[in-house]
Parts: structure tokens; sequence; C-alpha cells
């Protein structure tokens, strides 16, 4: 499979990265170097291969339901880049 | 008193508990060499003030009698850990005037086990790299030169800064991460020592998220001796990460010395690449031989899908980064670049504060993960990926203890050498080491001589999972035999 620019300005807007026509040009290019090195994949057989999910056999954690940490507003906004109070700003959203 | 800095780390326990040097004459010592070795950007920002009320904390307690297992050992730490009010950007714009308002479970435990932080340390760009040089703080040199040459090379990467700290004498030891090699490759460029833990031994709890499902921290350190020692603090079993094992924490340090005769090393016939340097294959030969004089049996063993492991990587790797990274946004840290709405708010942010190598998995990992493409690439990458750790499994199921391979596939380039190289050139640097993230497994590089330009080459040893002792046991055989790599001082 292999990407045109069409389909890397498609995938820039899905990443949310904003990028120019010649910088699509170059990424086009690059990315296709990869994607035909990830190729040779397909010469595996996986025919009845469980996808690996862990290193171990391990049963997920779980935690007790409860609050552990209360009253964290100020922190968690402390490194916000626009912030009022204890709420992020962002630009309008919703007319 | 700057000899202090050529202390082990097991020797400085030694010399602070006999009353030789004090704490705080060797974070001094220590502050001293960092001055004088900016040129080699090991360190993206130094924290003496901190060092110097931490090594005075830790005199306090050596005078007290109540020492820790690393009381006053100054150490510097990767910049993708977080440190609670330090800077922490995993050296990329996007994360510009981070102070996180947590520590990281690993440096918490170093702190809590009495060391003493002297900054922190560059690396790639969100541990996107094998050179050090997709970092926004710009590339860092390695101490090591080719003979006859002041041209600078790279220290390997994505931990770097680490390597280079390490054996440049600018820290005890350094914390790093490895998600494909990123502590093995430059420990293996720098002549230092460096492991990455089983998957789940280290809580990944505070270290910003490259991918997930192959992150794991461990030491870069100046012998095996001073890696168990680290290792012992940073492993724990931790609540706040769900992928942490449940396992104790074995006493590493006590498998040092331990004797290798009768163990079984297995000898992957598919890591024989093609094009392999001969100074390699030699290397290879000459480690085989150490643990053999030293009572190991050589078993030649298969691990089929090797090949496949590199590929598979660049699938589930980027897939898991895309998806970690999607966090910056603009609004809750970092860099915010504004846009004429929200959304082009985020894409001027991100494609202002991403690298180019950053974009790049980002695009991979998002287009894998599209609508379609799914099943094809990271479902298909996972199954593969099962079947690389099932050809370590019988092997070790067949008897084998530890794996012996190289560490790398070369020793380390220069500075902008590989520029205009493919992506995928630089990649293959990963191509022995990636295996065993793949597979979760441990792995360890130890130094083990010089190429004919007189830079540190490395053998690596792959192990059970949680058999990490394997390593310090059989990395010891080989620091023996090797002997230690220090760089002549330039800077």
């Amino acid at each position: 499979m292999s990407v045109d620019k069409d389909i890397v300005k498609r995938v820039a807007r899905l990443a949310r990265i904003a990028v120019s026509d010649e910088e699509a040009e170059a990424l086009k290019g690059e990315l296709n170097t990869i994607l035909g090195f990830v190729e040779q994949l397909n010469e595996v057989d996986v025919t009845g291969v469980e996808p690996m999910t862990s290193v171990v056999a391990v049963e997920m954690k779980k935690r007790t339901d409860v609050v552990t940490e209360r009253d964290q507003a100020a922190k968690i906004v402390a490194n916000a880049p626009v912030r009022e109070e204890h709420f992020f700003v962002v630009p309008k959203v919703v007319e | 008193m700057s000899d202090l800095t050529t202390l082990t780390i097991a020797e400085i326990r030694d010399g602070l508990a006999a009353g030789r040097f004090s704490a705080l004459e060797l974070t001094q010592a220590y502050l001293a060499a960092m001055e004088a070795a900016r040129e080699l950007n090991a360190y993206v920002v130094e924290t003496p003030d901190k060092a110097l009320g931490m090594a005075a904390e830790s005199d306090a307690r050596i005078a007290r009698g109540e020492a820790r297992s690393l009381e006053g050992v100054p150490l510097g730490i990767k910049d993708l850990f977080c440190t609670e009010g330090v800077h922490a950007q995993a050296a990329s714009r996007i994360l510009d005037g981070f102070k996180p308002v947590y520590e990281s479970t690993v440096t918490g435990n170093l702190w809590a086990d009495g060391a003493v932080m002297l900054g922190k340390l560059n690396m790639d760009e969100f541990a996107m790299g094998s050179s050090n040089e997709t970092s926004c703080y710009g590339p860092v040199v390695n101490p090591w030169r080719s003979a006859g040459s002041n041209a600078p090379m790279v220290p390997g990467g994505s931990s770097g800064g680490s390597a280079t700290a390490v054996a440049a004498r600018l820290c005890a030891g350094a914390t790093g991460t490895d998600t494909g090699g990123s502590i093995r490759q430059p420990a293996a460029f720098t002549g230092t020592v460096g492991i990455k833990p089983t998957y789940g031994r280290c809580s990944r709890w505070g270290i910003i998220a490259f991918a997930s499902s192959l992150d794991q921290a461990g030491p870069l350190s100046r012998t095996v001796r001073d890696a168990a020692i680290m290792l012992k603090s940073m492993a724990s079993v931790d609540p706040k990460d769900t992928t942490s094992v449940d396992q104790p924490v074995p006493d590493y340090e006590a498998s040092v010395g331990q004797s290798v005769k009768g163990l079984r090393i297995g000898v992957p016939r598919e890591y024989r690449i093609d094009g392999m340097p001969p100074e390699i294959e030699a290397l290879w030969e000459r480690g085989k031989a150490w643990l053999a004089d030293a009572g190991a049996e050589m078993v030649d063993i298969s691990l089929p899908h090797t090949k496949y492991a590199l590929p598979a990587y660049y699938i589930v790797a980027p897939a898991e980064a895309s998806s970690n990274l999607a966090r910056y946004d603009g609004v809750r840290y970092g860099l915010r670049v504004p846009g004429d709405d929200i959304v082009s708010m985020y894409e001027n942010t991100r494609a202002a504060g991403f690298g180019k190598e950053v974009k790049r998995r980002v695009m991979i990992g998002t287009y894998v993960l599209s609508a379609g493409y799914y099943d094809a690439y990271y479902l298909r990458a996972q199954k593969v990926r099962a079947l690389i750790k099932r050809d370590f499994e019988t092997v070790f199921a067949d008897g084998v203890d530890a794996i012996l391979t190289p560490a790398t596939p070369s020793a380390a380039f220069g500075v902008a050498e590989k520029a205009v190289a493919s992506p995928i050139e630089m990649y293959l640097n990963d191509i022995f080491t990636v295996t065993v993230n793949m597979a979760g497994l441990p792995g360890i590089a130890v130094p083990a001589g010089l190429d004919d330009k007189g830079l540190p080459l490395a053998l690596q040893l792959i192990g059970r999972p949680f058999d990490e002792e394997m390593l310090f046991r059989t990395g010891q055989v080989i620091e023996d035999a090797a002997g230690y790599f220090v760089p002549e001082r330039w800077w």
C-alpha cells in the first residue's frame, strides 16, 4: 500500500498537524519508504496466532472505586498555557 | 577533589560510609565537572541548588547512622521523567515550560533511597531516535572520538544525554528509558552499562509515554554492579501502573560475581546479519570465548522471526505514539499556537511543537490505525510480536539460561552523518535490541571492546522474563574479561 499527497493531507488532518504542500510532498516519500519496509510482515503466516497483549500472563489490576486525591484543581491547571481560575481556556467551540 | 567523579556507585557507598569524603564534596565535584562539560550538551537543565540541598541531607543522614542504599549518590535524570517542580519536556518544544506537579515513581524511589539529583538529561524528542539528534536542544556529543579525529560523534539514543553523562563522569549513574533499544544502544556507543528490565519491572507512572506496551525505565552506569544497585532502587510494584507486575524486587547485587559454570548460553544464528562488520563478528566470538572460559556452555539456537521484529516495531510503536501524543493539544500544558478556531489551534500547536521525526511517526501511527487499516497493520504486527515472543519461549523452555548477541551493528557514527539517509537506515541501529522490547524481555548491554578507530563496542545478554539476576551474573563475566573503557578527556 502506498500513500499519495491527498492521503498525507488527510492523515495530517486526522493527526491534527498542520502541514504545508511542500511538507506533504516530503512526508509522502518518507511514509512510503516506511510502509514499504513494513510490508515484509505480509510474508508471515499468522493464521491462528493470538495478538500479543502482555509479556507475562497477568490479570488486569483493579483498584477500589474511591476518591484518593481531592482538591487538586490548582495543580491540574498549573501548567495550562491559558487558564482562568480552575478552568482551561480554549477558543470558542459553540456559538 | 575532582577525582571523586571517577568513583563507581559501589565505591561511593564505601567511601561515604568510611567518611573519606562527604556527600556535599562529591556533589560539588560533579557540579564542577558538569560546568566544564557543557559543550557535550548532556544536561538540558542543571539543578545545583536541589543537588546541594539533597547532598547536605545525605550527610546529615550518614552522621546519624541512617544512610539509605543510594545515600549521597549523584544521578542524572532523563528529561522523560516527571520531576516535581523541575523541568520535564521530553526534549520537545511542545512541552515548553512544563514543570510537573508530581514525581515519577522511578525517580521517587531513587530519592527515597537517598540519591541526589544533578539535573535533567538530553534525549531524542519523545525518545524517538537512535542518535540523540532529534532533541529540541540539539545533539548530544559523545565523549568518545575516533582516533586522530576531532569530529563529533553521536552518543546513540534516545538516552544519549544519559550515556554521555555517565561516560564523561558527569553523574555517577543515570536513568534511561528503552522502547526499542534506547538504553542499550547508547550504552554500547559510550562504553557504559545499560539494562532494560522486563516490561512491568519498573513503574511507568510519571514517565512521559512514547509506546506504552514497549516503554521501560532502566539505569545506565559504569559497571554491572552499579546497574544492579540502581535497578534495585528503581524497580518496584506500583499500584499507579496497572502493567507493573506484582513480583518482589530481588537483591540484584547479590547475583554479581556468581559463577556461570554450567549455564547454557544461546547464540542465535539469525543475528549473524548480512554485511555485519568483521569487528562485530570478532567481538561476538570473544564474548562466547569469555563465557565458555568461565564454564558456560554455548548453544546454537534459532529465533526464526527475528527479521520481522523491526518492521513490526515500526507499526506498534508509532501507532501507540500517535495515541499517546494526542494529549499535546495546547490546552493543558506546554506550547500553544493560536489559530482561527480550536482545530487550527490544535494543528498549529502540534505543527510548531513537534519535530520532524515525531511528526513522521505520529503520521505513520495515525495512518496504520485509521479506518480500515487496523487489522492489516496493528493487529498483524501484534500477532507477529506473539511469534517473536514464542521464539524466545521455545529456546528458554529448551534450557537456555541467557542469550548472547552483539548490542549494535556498528560503533558510534558522526553527528549529522546519517542526516541524508532514509529513516530506515537510522532505524536499523536497533536491529539487535528491538526484539527484546517486542518480547518484553530483559536485556543488558555490557562494554566489550573498542573498534579499530578506538570507539566502544558492546555485547548484549537477553534473559527470561524477570530474570535480570541472570543478566547481572553473566554480564559481570564480560566485564571481568573485557575491562573498563574510559574516554580520554578533551572537553
